[in-house]
């Protein structure tokens, strides 16, 4: 019997995993998280996803037919999809759709698409995307509603809708209900200003015994979904471990020496972006270091700016910049961690051996 | 037992290994023709000693050899040469290769056959010399010839360690030859403890063998200098460089041998086809291959003469089932696939797999590389895959050198788990043999400057030379001119002479 005439290469085995099973269930993983985010602060972030996930899939489409590459199949990856949700949970629950547009508009032609698409981009495209709007509208970008629990008056999925499209509030609220800054920008500012932490802990209701109100439960929840991804080895351990570890270790050292000028390492973890960063940002495999030791260090220096932006530098969170800065150092810190190869010899010793 | 290590990486594979272990090894017949090539490893191709016509008896040497790493072929039975003849080989290139073809006479009539002395008496060199005449070849695949491994180059060998750890799936050869002949493995044993004047001999069997680690086991009992142990499952446990890290915890060094622990690793198959050459004055003419796969309907152990065709087995393993769609000789992992099952047993033709399309993975669409480093959590050498990747991809070969591709033992771990289905093994062979191609080059280049080099040299001496010649005749020339001038001059005086006395006797008139 004759078979095919063209070669096959080994190994001749079914695939055991794929870049949109991946893609996927990272995505499931951020659903506890999402659900958590929706109690505790309404409805907003769902509408930022919607719009986020539309504008993604219409940017990567629009390019990939630029540049002629198979559209369909390609958004089968899930990787601009991905990156719109991603966007999403990073911006204020209530930001008007151009602002969406315009930062997964960049984040996906800019950051990933001219530098090649998939697997070719050297920053996280949806952390490049927020650091855009961050600096490009400071106002938007730093308007937090406050959790439902403190709120008189909340917005209803389709109100939260018509506020994202046309700035319309119902006429019982205005922009001030839905404008107030997060438990840590408040935590720095004050401190700045001279007040002693337990002071303003008490004074203002956003926070929590852990953290703020409703911010330590998603950071939980994405804890959780990141430990759903470890347990199934659906992400390499090194870059959360490192990372949560750096920033635990940094902030227990200025907590020690200050407890009343420092946030507590407890409160950093459960505070912001820290675990959505550490299990589903700075794991990005194609931005991040790819050695077993580059991971460590790039988990560690992701942790530890995290704090020092944190802690003295002027924008709502670290991690944005903490992981375009370590993105930025992967390339040289892959060259100086590769690992030995098993019966490595040193090149020095290699004379001695053989006679 | 000992303390046992691990190795960096591998993979848990399913086996797959029961569906062919349920039945005997089935002795094929003498098939209507066999096809034996005279290149079936690697090194230099036996040159063929026999003509077209000529009738050969089983066990006669059909192709001989000259160079080092190489070594002959003989008549898997008797019979009449009917041609010698370009064949496609059983091999990654597909490239066709010098094939004796033997028309068998059906009466396996066996060439004299000597007995030999007692093989302790021997010397290991001429024990060697007499592996090497029996054409042997290791038979775990990869067919480099026996007597070179057994020549322990000055050393004092500690252990042979004899492989049968068997860790591709779907390959259960050596498992049936452990279960069903593990005197012969033993007695072969012997002799390579012999060859090698090594201490120790452990035969390393996969946990998932525990029929052959019995029957190996009930006969090493009284042997002091025997150990059978069972080693965890998993893939490439059966590479050599891991399987003595799982056993002695030491890394054979990299671009080295066993050799340089001490240490000579062989396959438990290749023992058995020692204890025949020697003890039966058998040469390799037949080996024991797995037919399996979900393309076959029975899969089984078939020992087979070399050079059957592999249509003939397939029919002996109850023929291919509707969906069958590819042929691989070894193992899914690292076999090749065969255009045509024509093609003949070789040496080292552990297995035929026959697949169906759910066993491969020939929808699934390449994407892009993520980076997501599946590939160098599983490699067992410790290379970073991804790396090689990028590096072959642009053809940097000096970054593929930095990154030492030339250790990667192509197992096909990483291939297996990469999420974006790239064929990253065969980018690294790819990698290897531009790396080799340029080296020729680069040979050739250094002979063809050196060569320029020497005839512009040479051209500038000739011209030298000639020069050098010219000034010489010209200089002679002009020494030459000068007598002519002198000659004429004398010429001339004596004709004025002549004319002088001429016109004073010539003119009275005047």
């Amino acid at each position: 019997m004759e078979f095919s005439q063209q070669q096959h290469y080994s190994p001749h085995t079914p695939a055991q995993a794929s870049v949109s099973r991946l893609m996927l269930n990272v995505m499931l993983a951020l659903i506890p998280g999402i659900v958590a985010y929706i109690i505790f602060f309404g409805w907003g972030v769902l509408v930022n996803i919607v719009l986020a996930s539309f504008f993604a899939l219409l940017a990567e489409s629009l390019v990939l037919a630029i540049r002629q590459r198979p559209v369909f199949t390609t958004l089968l990856d899930g990787s601009a999809l991905l990156t719109g949700i991603l966007l999403a949970l990073a911006l204020p629950s209530h930001t008007a759709w151009w602002v969406i547009a315009v930062g997964v508009i960049f984040a996906i032609i800019i950051a990933k698409q001219l530098y090649g698409g998939l697997g070719l981009n050297p920053f996280n495209p949806a952390m490049t995307g927020y650091v855009v709007l961050l600096i490009s509208f400071p106002l938007e970008m730093t308007r937090w509603n406050p959790p439902l629990e403190l709120a008189e008056q909340s917005l209803s999925l389709f109100e939260a809708f018509r506020y994202s499209f046309s700035g319309y509030l119902p006429p019982s609220m205005d922009l001030d209900m839905i404008s107030l800054a997060t438990p840590l920008d408040i935590a720095r500012e004050r401190v700045d200003m001279g007040m002693n932490l337990s002071v303003i802990r008490s004074e203002y209701s956003i926070f929590s015994n852990l953290s703020g109100i409703g911010t330590e439960w998603i950071n939980g929840a994405f804890l959780a979904g990141g430990l759903w991804l470890l347990i199934r080895r659906l992400i390499d351990w090194r870059i959360p471990a490192s990372l949560l570890l750096a920033m635990l270790i940094i902030s227990g050292v200025f907590w020690f020496i200050n407890p009343e000028q420092y946030l507590s390492p407890l409160f950093h973890l459960f505070a912001g972006a820290t675990m959505l960063g550490a299990f589903f940002i700075a794991t990005d495999p194609v931005t991040a270091s790819t050695t077993p030791t580059g991971r460590l260090i790039f988990g560690v220096g992701c942790g530890l700016l995290i704090y020092i932006i944190r802690s003295w530098g002027g924008y709502p969170d670290g991690v944005a910049f903490a992981v375009l800065l370590m993105n930025l150092s992967a390339p040289l810190i892959d060259h100086f961690s590769q690992p030995r190869i098993t019966g490595y010899i040193n090149p020095k010793n290699q004379k001695e051996r053989k006679p | 037992m000992a303390r046992l290590h691990t190795f960096p990486g591998g993979l848990k594979l399913e086996g797959h290994k029961t569906i062919s272990t349920g039945q005997p090894i089935l002795k094929a017949g003498i098939p209507e023709r066999l096809f034996v090539p005279l290149n079936q490893h690697i090194g230099s191709p036996a040159e063929c000693t026999v003509e077209k016509g000529e009738h050969v008896l089983k066990s006669q040497m059909i192709g001989s050899v000259t160079d080092y790493v190489a070594v002959p072929v003989h008549a898997p039975s008797s019979g009449t040469v009917i041609d010698i003849q370009k064949f496609p080989a059983a091999h990654a290139s597909g490239l066709p290769n010098d094939v004796v073809i033997i028309e068998p006479d059906g009466k396996d009539e066996w060439l004299e056959r000597k007995p030999l002395p007692d093989i302790t008496e021997l010397d290991p060199s001429e024990l060697r010399n007499m592996i090497r005449c029996a054409g042997i070849v290791g038979l775990g695949g990869a067919a480099f010839p026996t007597f070179i491994k057994l020549n322990p180059v000055g050393r004092q060998i500690s252990t042979l360690i004899l492989n049968g750890a068997e860790c591709e799936p779907y390959i259960s050869c050596d498992d049936m030859l452990m279960r069903e002949r593990p005197h012969e493995i033993i007695d072969g044993a012997k002799i390579m403890r012999h060859a090698l004047n090594a201490g120790k001999v452990i035969i390393a069997i996969e946990e998932n063998k525990p029929e052959a680690i019995d029957s190996l086991q009930a006969l090493a009992d009284d042997l002091d200098w025997l150990d059978i142990q069972s080693i965890p499952v998993i893939y490439p446990t059966g590479g050599e460089r891991q399987l003595v890290k799982v056993l002695t915890g030491k890394d054979v060094p990299s671009q080295g041998l066993p050799l340089d622990l001490d240490l000579v690793v062989s396959n438990v198959a290749t023992a058995a086809a020692v204890h025949r050459a020697l003890d039966h004055q058998q040469p390799l003419i037949s080996r024991i291959i797995t037919v399996t796969g979900s393309g076959v309907r029975s899969p089984r152990n078939i020992e087979a003469l070399i050079g059957t065709p592999m249509s003939d087995l397939i029919d002996l393993a109850g023929g291919y089932t509707e969906d069958a769609d590819r042929l691989i000789m070894g193992g899914p992992m690292m076999g090749i696939t065969l255009k045509t099952d024509a093609t003949p047993v070789v040496k080292a033709s552990n297995c035929l797999l026959v697949q169906t399309p759910a066993d491969h993975a020939t929808e699934a669409i390449t994407r892009p590389c993520i980076r997501c480093g599946e590939c160098v959590k599983v490699c067992p050498v410790k290379l970073l895959p991804q790396q090689l990747y990028w590096f072959s991809q642009s053809k940097n070969l000096e970054g593929l050198q930095t990154h030492n591709l030339f250790d990667c033992i192509e197992c096909g771990c990483c291939s297996v788990v990469c999420p974006s289905h790239i064929p990253l093994v065969q980018y690294f062979r790819y990698g290897k043999s531009e790396i080799w191609k340029k080296e020729q080059e680069t040979v050739k280049s250094d002979r063809a400057r050196e060569r320029t080099e020497a005839r512009i040299q040479r051209l500038e001496r000739v011209k030298a030379e000639k020069k050098a010649l010219h000034a010489a005749r010209a200089k002679k020339n002009a020494a030459g001119a000068d007598r002519k001038k002198e000659i004429q001059a004398a010429v001339a005086r004596t004709k004025a002479k002549k004319a002088e006395s001429t016109s004073s006797t010539e003119n009275p008139d005047t």
